[in-house]
């Protein structure tokens, strides 16, 4: 299998401090991994590296065969590359219908020239609010939601870029059991769909059933990766979460 | 809601302004075109200042600068090589256009006070060049004789009813640009930048470049209104084109109006203007930025959203009820 994501030898840091350590990982089409670390470990640099919202000093980001390295976010999720944000980030001033035009309009149309008419983007924007079970919310505003609403309206947004690679960062964070539940069926489906899926967690019961493959940060340097039973069992790892 | 259309509502906004024309024409007060065509220059500016203040979140306190920007370009041909007033207004707008673009480019990294503070600083650059070169007329500033008529297809028309009908013309390009943005895909750019920057990068906006034009359209719509300023006025100085009443105003008379839709700049700046040349008749003209300062505080207090906000809310309250 040829890698979709290649990450090669990655680094970066801020003023003293080496946030990303020579980072190495691949991601083959299709594939759901699942990245952990401490908290502090570089997870989210590393997804800010890839898709373009920070700048890696050292090394190269290659995706579908492209080099990413110095392009924009925004060229970034053009081609196929999306993101969820740890803290969910609407649009306030926007209905949820509205939240999830402007990915539409800036991505699909830019990328395809479809969607062009607006019942084919109102057509498309209640799919996707039907996918996540917000489609009732439609015409409220982002304030109206609750965490766990919020955090699907972030997951839909990023799916209607129609990405290849998707990157969840942290989207189960402070959920109840069923709502973990909730997000995990909804990645489970999007993969089957075809999207390859980076999910960044730290509740270890939905990594470890989502994940074909674990990758470990610690410090910024990767320790582990592999199987996700393997390597959880990995003594370095297990020194890495519980101290020694 | 019925949906109007770009062109319909183009014509709908000529024929109103055919409209006032007519009336100001019936009427014929020379006072009444003067204070009609001071609150006209402040509908366009207060609606450029909100397509990058209101529509983007980016708050501009130089509005002056490229509004002096468009008149000083005006001195500049008037002495240089004299054209029509149009063609001015379309100078001025040019001028503008590309300073609000090197604006932008300049303080891209910038975000909330941290940018308006830049473009003051713009306006105070401006100014000392304005003052220290001499052919516009320096700090002694320039007179522009303009003359009592012209004549437009054979008909003679007073200059000032030609000055107010341009003015007019101008509010209504400017509130059709306005509105055409909010309901376009620029316009749904212009608010994901003023929500969320980086969440608007990560959907695809190219945040950099949409701001930009925000800058350039905002700042060329500004020279455009500044533009046949010297010949409404007669002398132009720095002190009167860099004047703080215009900073002011086109951030006041979006406030009070309304910073989300096109009709608040034009509320707010009919509101605000015609207070302002209510007062300069009656009391003073001295007593002006004060009637600003404590109409902005009671909006704040009384409708925080401007006054488009508050009938929005009310709205919204009674569907809901």
């Amino acid at each position: 299998m040829t890698a979709l994501l290649h990450i090669d030898n990655v680094t970066k840091r801020f003023g003293g401090f080496v946030a990303l350590d020579g980072v190495q990982l691949e991601v083959a089409a299709g594939e759901r991994l699942g990245l952990i670390g401490p908290n502090g470990s570089g997870k989210s640099t590393l997804v800010n590296c890839i898709c373009g919202t920070l700048q890696n000093e050292n090394g190269n980001v290659r995706f579908d065969g492209q080099v990413m390295d110095g392009m924009a976010a925004h060229e970034r999720t053009h081609r196929g590359l999306s993101r969820s944000f740890q803290l969910p980030r609407p649009f306030h001033s926007m209905t949820l219908a509205e939240n999830l035009r402007v990915p539409l309009l800036y991505t699909v149309q830019a990328r395809t020239g479809l969607l062009r008419s607006a019942g084919d983007l109102d057509a498309r924007c209640h799919e996707l609010l039907e996918m996540v079970g917000l489609l009732k919310k439609a015409r409220h505003m982002p304030r109206d939601l609750t965490q766990v609403e919020m955090r699907k309206l972030e997951l839909a947004r990023a799916v209607a870029a129609e990405p290849k690679l998707l990157i969840a960062d942290e989207s189960m964070a402070g959920l109840s059991h069923s709502e973990v539940d909730d997000i995990l069926n909804l990645l489970l489906r999007l993969n089957e769909r075809g999207i390859t899926i980076i999910l960044i967690e730290h509740i270890m019961s939905a990594v470890m059933r989502f994940s074909q493959r674990l990758a470990v940060l610690v410090s910024g340097k990767k320790i582990a990766d592999g199987a996700p039973e393997t390597v959880v069992r990995n003594p370095e790892v297990v020194r890495a979460y519980l101290g020694q | 809601m019925t949906r109007v259309n770009t062109v319909k509502f183009s014509l709908i906004a000529l024929v109103v302004a055919v409209a006032v024309l007519l009336l100001a024409h019936w009427i014929h007060i020379d006072y009444l075109y003067f204070a009609s065509y001071t609150i006209l220059q402040f509908i366009v500016l207060a609606t450029a200042w909100n397509i990058l203040g209101g529509y983007c979140g980016y708050v501009n306190f130089g509005s002056a600068a490229f509004f002096a920007l468009g008149a000083y370009a005006s001195v500049f041909m008037h002495k240089a090589y004299p054209v029509p007033v149009p063609l001015l207004i379309v100078i001025g707008g040019i001028v503008s256009g590309i300073v609000g673009l090197g604006m932008g480019y300049l303080t891209l990294r910038l975000r909330g006070s941290f940018f308006a503070i830049a473009t003051l600083a713009l306006a105070v650059v401006l100014q000392t060049l304005i003052v220290n070169w001499d052919y516009v007329g320096g700090s002694r500033g320039a007179y522009i004789i303009r003359p009592e008529n012209i004549t437009i297809l054979g008909l003679q028309i007073n200059y000032i009813e030609y000055l107010f009908a341009l003015m007019l013309l101008l509010a209504v390009i400017a509130l059709v640009t306005a509105r055409t943005i909010e309901r376009s895909r620029l316009g749904l750019g212009f608010a994901t930048i003023r929500d969320d920057e980086l969440a608007a990068e990560a959907c695809g906006v190219p945040t950099l470049r949409t701001k930009l034009i925000a800058t350039a359209i905002s700042g060329a719509l500004m020279g455009m209104a500044g533009a046949p300023f010297p010949y409404y006025i007669g002398y132009l100085q720095p002190a009167s084109a860099f004047g703080l009443e215009y900073a002011v105003n086109s951030i006041a008379m979006p406030m009070i109006g309304g910073t989300t839709s096109w009709v608040g700049p034009l509320v707010g700046a009919i509101l605000l203007g015609g207070a302002q040349q209510y007062a300069t008749v009656t009391i003073s003209s001295a007593v002006n930025l004060l009637i600003v300062g404590l109409m902005l505080v009671a909006f704040v207090i009384i409708a925080p959203n401007g006054l488009v906000g508050l009938v929005q809310e009310r709205l919204r309250g009674r569907r809901r009820s």
